[in-house]
């Protein structure tokens, strides 16, 4: 237990010597995959990844917040990227996983479909976000990795988890 | 910041707290050596680490004010208001300059020329022998802040005097006797701290956090431990147990601070805005050790700090206007703080002008809070209360001490934020009180965990009542009035909330009513919040549990039901429900007020009553049709005769579990003709019993006008729906029953004992249960009196203040909010009634008890059945009041 909330203290420094970096210069991505779609979660802003958790709902809280959850004596907020993203809500049979990350000392669950890999990605790739897309999607992108076969939209998470949007 | 510097901010921020309380002292007792060398000696170290430090704006000021101190130690210097206030001054600069270094790390640009010089001039002419007080007064005409020269010339005087009255001693005995007593208390005072460490305020919480943690974790495993019969960790953890409980408690002791800390500033401030408003103002502070949370004591201590100035700004009068009033020119304004159950409860007094309804009113209409309509059926306390509107503030203008814009709103908010109440009392011309009602602590508290639509939620145990299990079989029913539901809790109404609903985890029926299994086989948690009553409908109520608060996660925050999360035993997150937010939620925006008002309603309602009378009708053994108060009767039952038994030669049946005795009417009704009879249950807290009738005719709503007065179990008989009735008296089959119920009486005597009386006196009968109030109403009114009943004592003394006027009150003595006692004292000491003869009625009528009536002023003291005493006794009341009143 208390191992555990060191090595958190540690990965939280980490965290916010990195927000102040350029993302651009940020290499290591978390792949994660939102019906079909792939995204990209700077690995040091990732605590922890889990499989799915009992949580408890929230009532009148608003649509995207699945509900609270005990991380190792610990509350952490689930937030349901598919509604906060517009996208149709999971089907019960279909698996979900959870990406665990720190904001302003608050830990938040962001609820997706799966977990991919942890990518190395050139800056020689990066572009920003088109004015085109979707203004949900648009706001909490930090910007697009072309990959080979494919473009990775990569998550802002503060924007992501601003209250004013939720 | 450099570490020492850290430490000297610290240490000196205390040392200027205890200044400032210190200086007011000393101006009360200015001979009070020990106190000139302990200011003297914290100025002195102030002046020596600035030294040190190397921070020579803040060394010069306080070496300069130490100068002046050292004068008034040495007793050369007289210790006068004006000296005081320079000191001040000097302390005040001190403080600016310090927070300045914590802010920037270093002292600030400018100099302090002006405020040395004062200080230069008043030493130098103050230590040599040959002060001249033209120079003096000339420095303070200088000084911008002196007080007005009337009391300059008056300090003069004094001066002159003091170094020929002072010689002999400050010359000897002191010089050598002070260092050594510097010394002494130096010493003492250093033994003890080296008992004490200080620990930054981070560490604390953070131990705290850890705590919380623990008792957490524990909780788990206590929770495993219970479905894992007979572990072998069982004895381990129960150790383990302990030693948790133990700790938590020792952390949160580091916690406590003494409440005294909170009104270290108060006795500065209020002579501040004596002097500055030439008020006499003397501030009592009792039970300043009292302990609570420091996080407790952050959020209180500004709210005090605004009461205590506004009672000393706007509460208490100039001299003048107080002697005018007949009062002490010295106002008084006491504090007092103690412990009352898992609460801190402080109290502000003050003896000022109280608050000015008209003066309220007027604001009230201007700021468009409430119409004139609704004022003027407002009592003088609900437009008190309109002070703890947002927005509202009684000083006409802004003065420096007070008005800045922080109304009570705030200080309410505040109070309520931290689950503490606040309640006020104030009489014009009086004075003000305040009660305040806080949580010891906020970290760790006991909650009740309850379950709605499969959910569970906590709720802070401190706001629960009680809890009451409801099903629409039994009569603790939930009733709907249009859709609402509503329950009768020991005769008032209990606004309720559904849980389910309110989180909207269940949808209402399509008219917004709720549906029948919304209502049945649920629990009420029945909740307080301050002086607002409500219920709140769960499915299921688990067991109490500490719980450790977290606070909720910022983008949850919005949500006003909420006022935490949790980890539980079982490892679940669960919800803290706010019931102040559930309140809010319901519609129930300001508790003070509102409750007055629906209190107010009530006693309309009750009003309405009490002039008209549910009555049953009722068949029996022929002749004209029975009535008797519907509120009497508990319950209608029909029985099977075959059921009823015999013991000890009279019927009894078996009913509710028990046995319960019944009694036929009267002889001509034949039990056993029918299989089922209609019976009337009458039972009070303890026991009941049944009256056999014929059949159940009607309820109807009449006033009860007796006009023929009988007896053997009639009161007499009435007109009620254009037909002679007879309206029977319960007390007199109660009694065939039971002879204890009520105490052996002559059936005969008490119809003559009011008759005699001319005309129709007036009887105020103030009785909270509804029983005896039903009771004694048609039995005083068959003796003649005209008679007006209240619940409790509150309303009673509304009638009072409504300028109502009766010939004998009748009162009983335990009573729920006001007991007969209080009431008793109330109109004794300053109403119209004080001459009204009082009497008591109570269950108990030990010699002690009766001298307590006597005392709080009550003419007769009698037992509660003892009716024959009762009536004699009024009508003796009555006519000495008669005799008294004709021989004045």
């Amino acid at each position: 237990m208390k191992t555990a909330d060191m090595s958190a203290e540690k990965r939280h420094h980490g965290v916010s010597s990195m927000r102040a970096a350029n993302l651009e210069t940020a290499s290591d991505f978390l792949t994660i995959f939102i019906a079909g779609q792939i995204f990209g979660i700077p690995v040091l802003q990732v605590q922890d990844v889990l499989g799915a958790q009992r949580v408890t709902r929230i009532p009148l809280a608003t649509p995207e917040v699945a509900g609270s959850l005990n991380l190792r004596g610990r509350i952490v907020t689930a937030i349901d990227v598919r509604c906060r993203l517009g996208l149709p809500r999971r089907e019960t049979s279909q698996r979900e996983m959870s990406v665990v990350v720190e904001l302003e000392g608050e830990l938040y669950s962001l609820i997706i479909d799966e977990v991919g890999d942890v990518m190395s990605l050139d800056s020689e790739n990066f572009e920003g976000t088109p004015a085109t897309l979707d203004p949900v999607w648009r706001n909490v992108s930090a910007g697009i990795y072309r990959l080979e076969k494919q473009l990775l939209v990569v998550l802002d998470v503060p924007k992501l988890l601003d209250k004013v949007h939720l | 910041m450099d570490d020492l510097i850290a430490e000297f901010l610290t240490e000196t921020n205390e040392s200027l707290g205890e200044l400032d309380t210190d200086m007011v002292n000393l101006e009360k007792n200015p001979n009070d050596k020990d106190l000139l060398s302990k200011i003297f000696r914290l100025m002195h170290t102030i002046k020596g680490t600035c030294g040190f430090l190397g921070l020579p704006r803040l060394e010069t000021v306080a070496h300069k004010a130490e100068d002046v101190l050292g004068l008034f130690r040495d007793g050369v210097l007289e210790v006068t208001p004006e000296y005081v206030t320079l000191i001040f001054e000097s302390l005040d600069r001190i403080k600016y300059l310090i927070g300045e270094l914590e802010a920037n790390g270093t002292e600030p640009e400018g100099n302090d020329d002006e405020l040395k010089t004062k200080l230069q001039t008043v030493y130098e002419k103050g230590d040599g022998d040959n002060a001249s007080p033209e120079e003096l007064e000339a420095a303070f005409t200088a000084a911008p802040s002196a007080p007005p020269a009337a009391t300059n010339g008056a300090a003069r005087e004094e001066r002159m005097e003091s170094p020929v009255a002072a010689a002999p001693e400050p010359g000897h005995a002191p010089v050598a006797k002070n260092p050594a007593a510097a010394e002494e208390t130096t010493a003492r005072e250093s033994a003890v701290a080296s008992q004490s460490l200080r620990v930054s305020v981070d560490v604390i919480e953070n131990l705290m956090t850890m705590v919380s943690e623990l008792v957490l974790t524990r909780n788990q495993l206590l929770q495993i431990l219970r479905t894992a019969n007979d572990s072998e960790f069982s004895s381990p953890l129960q150790r383990l147990n302990h030693v948790v409980s133990d700790l938590q408690e020792g952390v949160m002791k580091t916690r406590m601070q003494p409440v005294g800390n909170a009104w270290a500033k108060l006795p500065r401030i209020v002579r501040d805005i004596s002097i500055e408003l030439g008020k006499k103002i003397e501030l009592e502070m009792r039970g300043q050790e009292t302990e609570l949370d420091r996080q407790v004591l952050e959020m209180i201590k500004d709210p005090l700090t605004h009461m205590v100035r506004n009672s000393a700004d706007h509460g208490i009068e100039l001299p003048a206007d107080r002697a005018a009033a007949g009062k002490p020119e010295t106002g008084r304004i006491k504090l007092n703080s103690y412990h009352e159950g898992g609460h801190i409860i402080i109290e502000i007094t003050d003896d000022g002008k109280g608050l000015p309804v008209e003066k309220i009113k007027k604001k009230i209409l201007t700021n468009g809070l409430a119409t004139k309509e609704e004022l003027e059926a407002m009592t003088p306390q609900q437009i008190q209360q309109f002070i703890f509107k947002p927005g509202f503030s009684t000083a006409e203008k802004v003065t420096s001490v007070s008005g800045r814009g922080v109304g009570m709103d705030v200080v309410r908010t505040n109070i309520e934020k931290i689950g503490g109440s606040i309640e006020m009392k104030s009489v014009e011309g009086k004075g003000t009180r305040f009660l305040i009602k806080i949580p010891l602590t906020l970290a760790i508290v006991s909650a009740l965990i309850v379950e709605a639509s499969n959910e569970r939620f906590a709720i802070p145990q401190l706001a629960v009542r009680e809890l009451v299990m409801i099903s629409m079989q039994s009569e603790n029913k939930i009733e709907t009035i249009k859709g609402t539901p509503v329950f009768r809790l020991r005769n008032r109404l209990l606004p309720l909330v559904s849980l389910s609903h309110l989180m909207k985890l269940k949808a209402k029926s399509e008219d917004g009513t709720l549906l029948g299994d919304d209502l049945d086989r649920k629990y009420i948690v029945v909740t307080e919040l301050g002086n607002y009553t409500f219920g709140i409908i769960v499915d299921r109520v688990f067991d109490t549990e500490e719980i450790v608060v977290k606070p909720v996660a910022r983008i949850l925050k919005d949500i006003d039901i909420f006022s935490g999360n949790t980890i539980l035993g079982d490892g679940t997150v669960i919800m803290i429900l706010d019931p102040g937010g559930i309140a809010k939620e319901t519609g129930e925006v300001d508790s003070t007020d509102t409750t007055e008002v629906s209190e107010d309603m009530a006693a309309h309602h009750k009003l309405a009553r009490s002039e008209k009378t549910s009555l049953l009708l009722f068949g029996a053994g022929g002749g004209a049709p029975k009535a008797v108060p519907l509120e009497l009767v508990s319950r209608l039952e029909e029985i099977k005769t075959k059921d009823i038994e015999m013991a000890d030669n009279s019927m009894v049946i078996q009913y509710r579990g028990g046995l319960m005795p019944l009694l036929p009417f009267n002889d001509r009704i034949n039990v056993m003709e029918r299989v089922q009879k209609p019976v009337l249950v009458f039972s009070d807290e303890r026991r009941s019993m049944g009256l056999v009738v014929d059949s159940i005719i009607d309820i109807v709503e009449e006033r009860i006008d007796i006009q023929v007065a009988a007896k053997g179990g009639l009161m007499g008989s009435a007109i009620i729906h254009g037909k002679a009735t007879d309206v029977i008296d319960v007390g007199h089959y109660l009694q065939q029953v039971s002879k204890n119920w009520f105490k052996n009486h002559g059936d005969d005597a008490f119809s003559k004992g009011g008759k005699t009386t001319d005309g129709r006196k007036r009887v105020l009968l103030v009785e909270d249960s509804p029983f005896f109030r039903n009771m004694l109403m048609p039995l005083l009114a068959v003796a003649g009196y005209e008679v007006t009943a209240r619940s409790n004592a509150i309303e009673a003394l509304e009638l009072c203040e409504a300028g109502e006027e009766f010939d004998v009150i009748v009162s009983d003595i335990e009573m729920p909010e006001m007991d007969g006692f209080e009431f008793a004292e109330k109109i004794k000491a300053d109403t119209q009634w004080q001459n009204t003869p009082l009497v008591a009625l109570s269950s108990h009528a030990t010699p002690q008890d009766m001298d307590r009536g006597k005392e709080a002023g009550f003419s007769r003291y009698i037992a509660k059945f003892d009716r024959e005493t009762l009536l004699t006794t009024l009508s003796q009341a009555i006519s000495e009041q008669h005799k008294r009143k004709e021989a004045s």
